[in-house]
């Protein structure tokens, strides 16, 4: 009888698997043992009811096999039996279900104590605001949302202390509890860690919440985990548990809203005179050297000029042995004094006329049109670039960088470093361009896209100021 | 939802207790002449005779419809209570008078069910006539009621509450218009002269669900008129 | 509404059912295209179902190529990926399992069984499949619009369903929702034909607790139907307002790819909660009449009473009310209030109790029977086997803690693809093969329905129990790669292959049976009328396949229920609803009464 023994098989070798099998919970983080200690509960009595049942089975069908010289037990019901099998089931039930719904308990009430962090998602971004001083949150409303205010702050006092950290990455204090506050600009998003077990949907125009323990110093990463788009698979964000001091240390570090507010505009004239060091290679009008590999710069927005000069310095781009091109630009970008000094060059750049490129690769357009639809969700329809995706523009750059940048990032020998989170994105993104062949008819399509500047202005308004 | 769960509750309570009453002491196993299987429904399980298929389903559509509107009116509260925008939007005077309109068109239609039933051609077609044209009346003043509020600056898109004010009432209008297609096909026959005894499940149907729009848009009106 | 220009009352004394109801149109078109025969639309419900089901079927393996092998295949973008996902799901649910077992299984057993002539509105029948056809055509159409067809998830949850930026924003999406408010309009028409036939044309002698329950399954399925798609209808509706006028249902103020999007304090929960309150019934439609018909397999197969008959209608009426009550249980960890966990995790796990009653009430139906191991029977216990596991997880999900962590993952998606899927996709199976004789006169290929079953049974299992343990891992669904991650483990890579290449060779096999199907249709053993010796009133019809009007001149009575099979006493082991006791033969010789049939035990 083989459905017999492959029920029997079967049976067993689920159990086997559940047991032996690699593919387990990831390492707990969190306070929420919990939660673990309630599924375990589950996976035994739903083990037990499993091997029971279909052991019975598999003894039923070898037992009652059909012999042609034996009839059917006559037996319409027993209502004694089906009272016992009930009233068991019952038992069980109940017993899953008490635990479950104590632990539910803690985890709808946060202590008193817990510090609180909000969490604000976005197509396909994370970022963080603490309350400041005050403790308190400052009002915000997504109708408020600008490029100069992506938290949609109100002006209200309560705000003005409030710590803003654009980066998806933070940090959180060892063994203090802490309470996220969740909110989203756009779509439905889920912020999930799976070490800390806990997560939630993110809404926009309301606040949900829940609250953990960090219990083990170390670094997670974050994903979403509701639907939201094309990119929802590369919205990734790590936390890191730290010390309490490192923690202060790095809070301290962050801005607030009314330092953001204050912050003194870029200097550009300071930025022509750091630029001369750039003219060698990128030209005197940042109109880019194939020659020397040096791409156009003109027409790309300061904010992105900006975070690529600081991930050069901070070595997370540019350090890859693979990365000539990128390792030659390091020295430069080190040589900048400060901060002050990038913000400035790339004011500076940012303002520089438009120069024309030539193309250099051929590919197929209209292939390449396809798979830009993806790309259009960050970079937009037109290849402008969106500052609220932190794409950056993309028409009217060279054909020849745009296909090696690529290629760079698909070997992962760009954005892979911890501090460069949108070149993560681009890595996760850019696995959908197969071959050269694919990335060489994308490239084609961005070229036949608008690359005058009035085009773009139109499309879109205020992209080149912070 | 707790207006959809109630609906469901009592829907369920009455389908439960006349499956209970049926299967209760009842052992299936039992094999028995047809004529001695009786339940307490009614010889051999089969309803009584008065339940015919066509008014079984027309109690089916009406629940169906019920579920639809008791859904709606679900998200209406749900939403007045969840959204911070909620502003409240006149009702205007002229629903009043559709209101009135609707009723003069149930009670013709029920005065043309009641020719019918006694053969009396005249009253069959009279209350017809008039109950349609009474409906008509109302759509068209729905439309008219519209267009006031539009004039009057409560667009669509302004506020939740002028969302659903159209929705609702669309949705009533929608159900009334299904009905004016069953009733124009009606009136076709009597036209063509159909005797009343032939026409009459068709009138029945007519006054029946007329009926039920009636009673819904009482409910709607009150639920406007309220919040 | 119900078809009010009908002459006439209809009601007629079961038994003396008026013949001349029924037109016997004479030409090809009006007696396969234009058919008022609920068998025949029936099958149209079938074929259609299976056709767009195998739409959905490439949809699958399209996925599970870039899940087992991501940056392989150039045809499939992100955007495309969730296109899979959203079409495969909506097809899945909805214009496969939906239609096939209540439009298509529906169609072809209720007058059968019930012992009815027809439906008991023809014509709204027939327009309840046309405008099932237009709904999928609809929907198939949508693959062809500019930027091709939904990627919103069959949830289409708002904001994201009717945002810029979403794949099939173009028209994919307008589309999916016209094809769903035909889809509910035409369901609408079915549904009440269903109800009301089961109402009122039932035979005479054929109790509601004599009635097969295949019936009650379908029957219980359509009411469930009929309240909870009017849920979908509003929500998609009221989305189609926010999408098309630009009102704020659902749609709050919010961002789109970085712009404002106008709208302004709508609550995207508020259509989850309608969502759901269509979606979880749902799941009952789908498993209901999966229930029903293979209680009625294992029955026949096993040539044993079902046990508990009365405990297995009543479970699934309670499964019917109790999942109306547990919707929120997919929205534990959706931003609701949390509260609201605590009641949903308590109902939820409460519908679980009939549920396990029904599992056991099959097994013991196997119990000291005499298994015959037919095609239809290997079916039915691949599904009792598949279904403990998906009910099972279940448990996981429902309680709300221990579903906190496993949400979104792929858990849930192998949960509900055993549970929901595979579980009823086996019974579809084992009905068909079952059945298949009544409805053509010859009998499916044993071979190839064997080797059809083990590897789809085996295939499904391979596919979807290790899933889960992606789950535990964390990694959630709807990813299109989830790339280098820092906590899943490299190996996973390497399970999402091996299921990649199990559900490849289990849709492959699907081959095998489309092809026993077209081939057995005309090079089938003959099958007689009742190969199976079932007991139910579509095995005793006069022809068979049966022809328009299903019973000969006089419709049957029925004396019993359906489940007569090894009555002690009786020389035959099977005694048809249909056999008066006194035509019953004894092994003593005797005929009628003497034994559990007799008539003298029936309460007044």
């Amino acid at each position: 009888m083989v459905m017999v023994l492959v029920v029997i098989v079967l049976t067993l070798g689920s159990v086997l698997f559940y047991v032996l099998s690699p593919w387990n919970l990831t390492p707990l983080a969190s306070n929420w043992g919990a939660i673990d200690t309630t599924m375990h509960t589950t996976a035994w009595v739903t083990g037990a009811v499993f091997v029971a049942v279909n052991l019975f089975l598999a003894y039923v069908i070898f037992r009652y096999r059909f012999n042609r010289h034996r009839r059917s037990h006559y037996e319409p019901e027993s209502k004694k039996l089906e009272a016992w099998l009930t009233g068991l089931t019952a038992v069980g039930i109940a017993a899953l279900l008490a635990p479950g719904l104590v632990v539910w308990g803690s985890f709808v009430s946060p202590p008193e104590d817990a510090h609180e962090v909000e969490v604000v998602g976005q197509q396909w971004h994370w970022s963080y605001r603490f309350p400041g001083e005050d403790g308190r949150f400052g009002a915000v409303h997504n109708r408020y949302i600008t490029d100069d205010n992506p938290f949609g702050m109100i002006d209200d006092p309560a705000g003005q202390d409030d710590i803003l950290v654009e980066s998806p990455r933070l940090l959180l204090p060892v063994d203090r509890p802490v309470k996220f506050l969740l909110r989203s600009k756009d779509v439905l998003h889920n912020f999930k860690v799976a070490n800390f077990r806990a997560k939630m949907d993110m809404l926009p125009g309301q606040v949900s919440y829940f609250w953990i323990t960090p219990t083990r110093l170390g670094e997670y990463e974050i994903v979403c985990a509701q639907l939201c788009g094309i990119a929802h698979f590369a919205m990734r964000g790590t936390v890191e548990v730290v010390e309490e001091e490192v923690f202060e240390e790095w809070l301290a570090s962050q801005p607030t809203y009314a330092e953001l507010a204050a912050r003194e505009p870029p200097d550009r004239e300071a930025g022509q005179e750091h630029y001369a060091a750039c003219v060698a290679c990128h030209g005197a009008q940042g109109e880019g050297n194939p020659a020397v590999n040096a791409p156009r710069l003109s027409g790309l927005a300061d904010w992105y000029l900006e975070r690529q000069l600081m991930l050069f310095r901070e070595g997370a781009r540019g350090t890859h042995e693979a990365d000539t091109y990128g390792q030659q630009m390091r020295p430069f970008a080190t040589m900048l004094p400060d901060r002050a000094a990038v913000t400035d060059v790339a004011a500076y750049i940012a303002e520089l006329p438009e120069t024309e490129v030539e193309t250099t690769l051929s590919g197929d357009a209209r292939r390449g049109e396809r798979l830009y639809r993806t790309c259009a969700s960050c970079h937009g329809s037109q290849g402008q670039g969106i500052k609220a995706t932190n794409a950056p523009r993309l028409a009217g750059m060279p054909d020849w960088y745009l296909a090696r940048q690529l290629e760079l990032f698909r070997e992962g020998v760009r954005g892979r470093h911890e501090r460069d989170p949108y070149g993560n994105q681009m890595i996760d993104m850019v696995q959908m361009l197969v071959n050269e062949k694919a990335i060489h008819d994308v490239v084609a399509y961005i070229m036949t896209l608008p690359r005058s500047e009035q085009t773009l202005a139109a499309a879109n308004p205020g992209g080149g100021e912070e | 939802m707790t207006i959809t769960l109630v609906f469901i509750a009592v829907m369920m309570a009455i389908f439960g207790g006349w499956l209970f009453s049926h299967s209760i002491n009842v052992r299936p196993w039992e094999a028995a002449p047809a004529d001695t299987g009786s339940t307490p429904m009614g010889r051999n399980g089969q309803l009584p005779p008065g339940v015919t298929a066509p008014r079984v389903g027309l109690a089916v559509f009406v629940a169906v419809a019920t579920a639809l509107f008791a859904l709606t009116i679900s998200a209406y509260l749900m939403r007045m209570e969840m959204g911070h925008d909620w502003r409240t939007l006149p009702t205007p005077g002229l629903l009043w008078l559709n209101t009135a309109c609707l009723v003069l068109g149930s009670i013709a239609l029920q005065w043309a069910w009641n020719g019918a039933r006694r053969g009396d051609e005249r009253s069959l077609r009279l209350g017809l006539g008039l109950g349609g044209g009474f409906t008509i009346a109302f759509v068209l003043g729905q439309g008219l009621a519209w267009q006031q509020l539009n004039a009057a600056g409560y667009y669509l898109v302004e506020n939740p509450a002028n969302a659903f004010f159209f929705l609702l009432t669309a949705l009533h209008a929608l159900h009334l218009l299904g009905g004016l297609a069953a009733w124009a096909r009606t009136l076709f026959r009597v036209q063509r002269g159909a005797a009343p005894a032939a026409v009459r499940a068709s009138v029945e149907l007519c006054a029946l669900y007329w009926h039920f729009l009636l009673l819904l848009w009482v409910v709607l009106f009150a639920l406007l008129l309220n919040t | 509404m119900a078809e009010p220009g009908r002459e006439s009352v209809s009601y007629a004394p079961a038994g003396e059912f008026d013949d001349m109801e029924l037109s016997h149109p004479k030409t090809f078109l009006g007696k396969y295209i234009w058919s008022q025969d609920a068998k025949v639309i029936a099958i149209q419900y079938g074929i259609t179902a299976m056709a767009i089901g195998v739409v959905a079927l490439v949809l699958s393996i399209l996925m599970r190529l870039q899940l087992g092998f991501p940056g392989t295949f150039a045809l499939i973008d992100p955007g495309s990926y969730l296109q899979y996902v959203t079409m495969h799901g909506m097809i899945m649910v909805v214009y496969l399992l939906t239609a096939l077992f209540l439009g298509g299984f529906g169609n072809y057993l209720i007058p059968l069984m019930c012992g009815a002539r027809d439906m008991a509105f023809p014509y709204l029948n027939m327009l309840s499949y046309w405008f099932y056809l237009v709904a999928v055509l609809i929907l198939v159409a949508s693959f062809f619009v500019p930027g091709g067809a939904s990627g919103a998830g069959w949830t289409l949850y708002p904001p994201q369903a009717i945002s810029p930026g979403t794949p099939g924003i173009d028209g994919g999406i307008l589309l999916m929702f016209i094809s769903l408010m035909v889809f509910i309009a035409g369901f609408t028409m079915g549904g009440l034909n269903y109800i009301v036939t089961v109402l009122q044309a039932r035979a005479r002698g054929m109790t509601l607790m004599r009635m097969p329950l295949t019936i009650w399954g379908i029957f219980m399925a359509t009411v469930m139907a009929l309240l909870a798609f009017p849920a979908l209808l509003v929500a998609v509706l009221m989305m189609l307002f926010d999408m098309l006028l630009g009102t704020s249902f659902f749609m709050p103020a919010m961002l789109t790819l970085g712009e404002q999007s106008g709208h302004e304090g709508g609550s995207p929960l508020l259509y989850q909660h309608l969502f759901w309150f269509f979606g979880h019934p749902e799941v009952y439609i789908v498993a209901l009449p999966a229930f029903g018909i293979v209680s009625d397999i294992l029955a026949t197969h096993a040539r044993k009473n079902i046990f508990g008959y009365r405990m297995m209608v009543w479970a699934i009426i309670i499964i019917a009310v109790l999942s109306f009550v547990v919707w929120a249980h997919h929205m534990f960890v959706s931003g609701m209030n949390p509260y609201f966990g605590f009641l949903f995790a308590t109902t939820t796990l409460i519908i679980a109790v009939p549920t396990a009653i029904k599992v056991y009430n099959w097994v013991l139906t196997l119990w000291r029977g005499n298994i015959r191991m037919t095609v239809p029977m290997l079916f039915a216990i691949g599904f009792i086997f598949t279904f403990v596991n998906g009910g099972l997880s279940g448990l996981y999900l429902g309680n709300v803690t221990v579903d906190v962590p496993l949400a979104d993952t792929y858990f849930v998606v192998g949960h509900f693809h055993m549970v929901m899927a595979v579980a009823p996709v086996l019974v579809v199976f084992g009905a068909i093969y079952h059945w298949y004789p009544k409805m053509t006169g010859r009998m499916l290929n044993d071979t190839l329905g064997k080797i059809h079953f083990w590897i789809t049974f085996l295939g499904s299992y391979a596919i979807f129990y290790p899933m889960h343990f992606l789950g535990f891992a964390g990694v959630p669904r709807r990813y299109y790669a989830y790339g280098e991650t820092g906590y899943i483990a490299e190996s996973a890579q390497a399970l999402n292959a091996f299921m990649s290449v199990a559900a490849i060779i289990v849709a492959l096999t699907q081959l095998l049976f489309f092809f026993n199907l077209v081939w057995s249709y005309y090079r089938g053993r003959e099958s007689g009328p009742n190969p199976w010796q079932a007991t139910t009133l579509e095995w005793q019809t006069e022809h068979t396949p049966p022809r328009h009007g299903n019973f000969g001149e006089t419709l049957p009575v029925v004396y019993r229920w359906a489940y007569d099979f090894s009555v002690p006493g009786a020389k035959q082991d099977y005694l048809p609803q249909n056999m008066p006791p006194e035509a019953v033969e004894y092994e003593d010789g005797g005929r009628g009464g003497g034994s559990a049939a007799s008539p003298d035990e029936v309460r007044p």
